[in-house]
């Protein structure tokens, strides 16, 4: 049975890059390590010379037809960013203080 | 034919076609009804998110202007459908239930919404759903919950419930779901409304907010098997934007639905599945599930007991695969390109505005999903939990397999239970998760399932669904199966389990 620690919980949101609340963390790690304690179940089945399966379709490169084709203009996509400038996506820093 | 808002899709679309009534006059009797009974979060059903009643008599007035001009109509023109906010339109906002994309507006139609419009079908507006479709109540949206039109008190499943209960509660004929693991036939099953799951591939997935990409399936929800099998032509296909859609003839499902109208199943071999049943499920709903297999056998059906000894495995491999999609999936919400962002004060780093906005924008399920996949495929637990669960994943499809080689359609209860009440289970992720149970198996094996109403629990009076699962690219079998079912029920109901729902006359303000 997994065991998750609260230091692990926020590795995890860390990872995620989710801010969470002090409380968020508690009743997460506690709710999480009850799911994979139930999940585990899956390491019952014998299943190690079983192929896996990551799809329904047992389809493999799927290509069209290298033909230019319209695109969405950049007013339209731009129009639902948080924020942009001159005709492009602007972002917050992305390199830190160091930058 | 019966009150606009009563009447079937297909009677609807005849009616405009004969020029009995206009596909305006249709439209707006189902904004009015949607005004009477659809109310808000605090009261009423809450079925929609967004409603667009300029967009909608705009699209009626088209059909009878096309009508007027002498053009053909398709089979549902002038038909209005509730559509689910999870499918991408390019003139209603799409929330996917979610804060982070409150008020977005996308810049393009699915390939469902565009076939849709094509086809002469009437847009309502979108429907409530739990966030990213992570869900088995509506509870999970941010947009507050939508109550079940058999009693407003109760769930009406999810994560599709909002297109469940517009059906339910005559605010539309017709609707379209998206079930990742039930979330179509689920809500069908708790309504008393038909919901069908196409095979994986079956529908395009291009314009489809992403839960899970492997298991991700849309498909129609409708009051009758013929309104569903018609709308599942329109919106099936092959479509050259979505590489896993699947290049082949749509079956006829159609011409299935007629057929098993008649009432004859003599020929067909039907399997009860021996594992989806027992403890855990409720009484009235294995009731109804036995009258049902019942029914089956005297419509003619060879009725036999199959074992798929790995669908145990289906609820916790779902529980592995689903969060470690979603957890990739939602990484695409990174407040850089659309949607909400928050603390974007010049002081923080894309980093920090990246974790605050997903902190703030996600709702509970969502977090721990993304918290739970975030675990299963990292380092040290990649082949344990998420390799392990494909394994499943292949054993499932295997009993699959294995069923049928003996039958050509399986069938189960669709839910353990029936609607719950609001609040029981929406900080109890594992008694929440239980309600997919029989549904999980078709969407890792990708094959294709309905849910039929069945009647209503003795102990509770609530509907209960009958699951029917068919192989790959054979859903033509779930309509046939349907159709019958249906038909035998109206004769011995007097009408559709539906007329039975009790009014909700003026329960909106």
């Amino acid at each position: 049975m997994p065991s998750i620690s609260r230091e692990e919980v926020a590795h995890l949101a860390h990872l995620a890059r989710l801010d969470l609340a002090p409380d968020e963390l508690d009743h997460l790690a506690g709710q999480l390590d009850q799911i994979l304690g139930a999940v585990a179940q899956v390491t019952e089945v014998a299943a190690d010379d079983i192929p896996p399966t990551s799809h329904a379709l047992p389809l493999t490169n799927v290509f069209r037809a290298d033909e230019p084709r319209p695109c969405l203009p950049a007013e339209a996509v731009l129009a639902a960013a948080p924020a942009a400038e001159d005709g492009r996506f602007r972002v917050p820093q992305i390199l830190g203080e160091e930058g | 034919m019966n009150s606009l808002t009563r009447a079937r899709a297909s009677e609807l679309a005849a009616a405009v076609r004969d020029g009995e009534v206009s596909a305006v006059e249709v439209t707006q009797a189902h904004l009015d009804r949607i005004a009477a009974v659809d109310g808000t979060a605090e009261a009423g059903v809450h079925a929609f998110l967004h409603l667009d009643a300029d967009g909608a008599l705009a699209a009626a007035a088209a059909v009878d202007e096309k009508r007027a001009a002498g053009e053909e109509l398709g089979l549902l023109a002038g038909v209005p459908l509730a559509l689910k906010d999870v499918i991408v339109t390019s003139d209603m906002p799409t929330t996917v239930g979610s804060k982070l994309l409150e008020g977005w507006q996308p810049p393009y139609d699915a390939t469902i919404t565009r076939r849709l419009r094509e086809a002469g079908i009437v847009i309502l507006g979108k429907t409530n759903l739990d966030e990213f479709a992570m869900g088995s109540s509506t509870e999970n949206s941010a947009y507050g919950v939508t109550r079940n039109p058999w009693d407003l008190t109760r769930i009406p499943g999810g994560s599709g419930g909002g297109s469940a209960a517009a059906l339910a509660a005559f605010e539309a004929p017709l609707a379209i779901g998206t079930d990742t693991g039930g979330s179509i036939r689920q809500p069908a099953a708790v309504t008393g409304t038909v919901g069908v799951k196409p095979t994986y591939g079956g529908v395009s997935r291009y314009g489809l907010v992403a839960c899970a990409s492997s298991l991700d399936q849309a498909g129609p929800c409708a009051r009758t098997v013929l309104d569903a099998a018609l709308l599942h032509t329109v919106i099936a296909g092959h479509d050259p934007l979505d590489s896993t859609s699947i290049d082949q003839p749509v079956p006829d499902v159609v011409a299935a639905a007629r057929r098993g109208a008649e009432g004859d199943l003599s020929g067909l071999r039907v399997g009860v599945v021996k594992e989806l049943g027992g403890e855990g499920y409720q009484a009235g709903v294995e009731a109804r599930f036995n009258d049902a297999v019942a029914l089956l056998s005297k419509l003619g059906a060879e009725v036999v007991e199959v074992s798929c000894p790995h669908f145990k495995y289906g609820l916790p491999a779902y529980y592995l695969i689903l969060p470690s999609e979603v957890s990739s999936n939602l990484a695409r919400f990174d407040a850089m390109r659309y949607g909400l962002r928050v603390g974007d004060d010049g002081s923080r780093s894309a980093e920090e505005v990246m974790s605050l906005t997903r902190g703030q924008g996600f709702g509970a399920e969502a977090k721990r999903r993304i918290m739970l996949g975030t675990y299963a495929l990292s380092s040290g637990y990649y082949d344990a939990y998420y390799g392990q669960a494909q394994k499943v994943r292949t054993l499932i499809a295997r009993d699959f397999e294995a069923a049928f080689a003996q039958v050509d359609v399986l069938v189960s209860p669709t839910t353990p239970t029936t609607a719950f009440p609001i609040g029981e289970k929406v900080d109890d992720p594992l008694a929440m998760y239980m309600n997919d149970l029989c549904t999980i198996p078709s969407n890792l094996a990708g094959n294709a399932s309905a849910s039929f109403p069945a009647g209503l629990a003795d102990e509770d009076g609530l509907p209960v669904g009958l699951h029917v699962m068919a192989p790959v690219m054979a859903d033509d079998r779930l309509y046939l199966v349907g159709a019958a079912v249906e038909a035998a029920y109206a004769a011995q109901w007097g009408g559709t389990l539906l007329e039975q729902a009790p009014a909700l006359e003026g329960i909106a303000p």
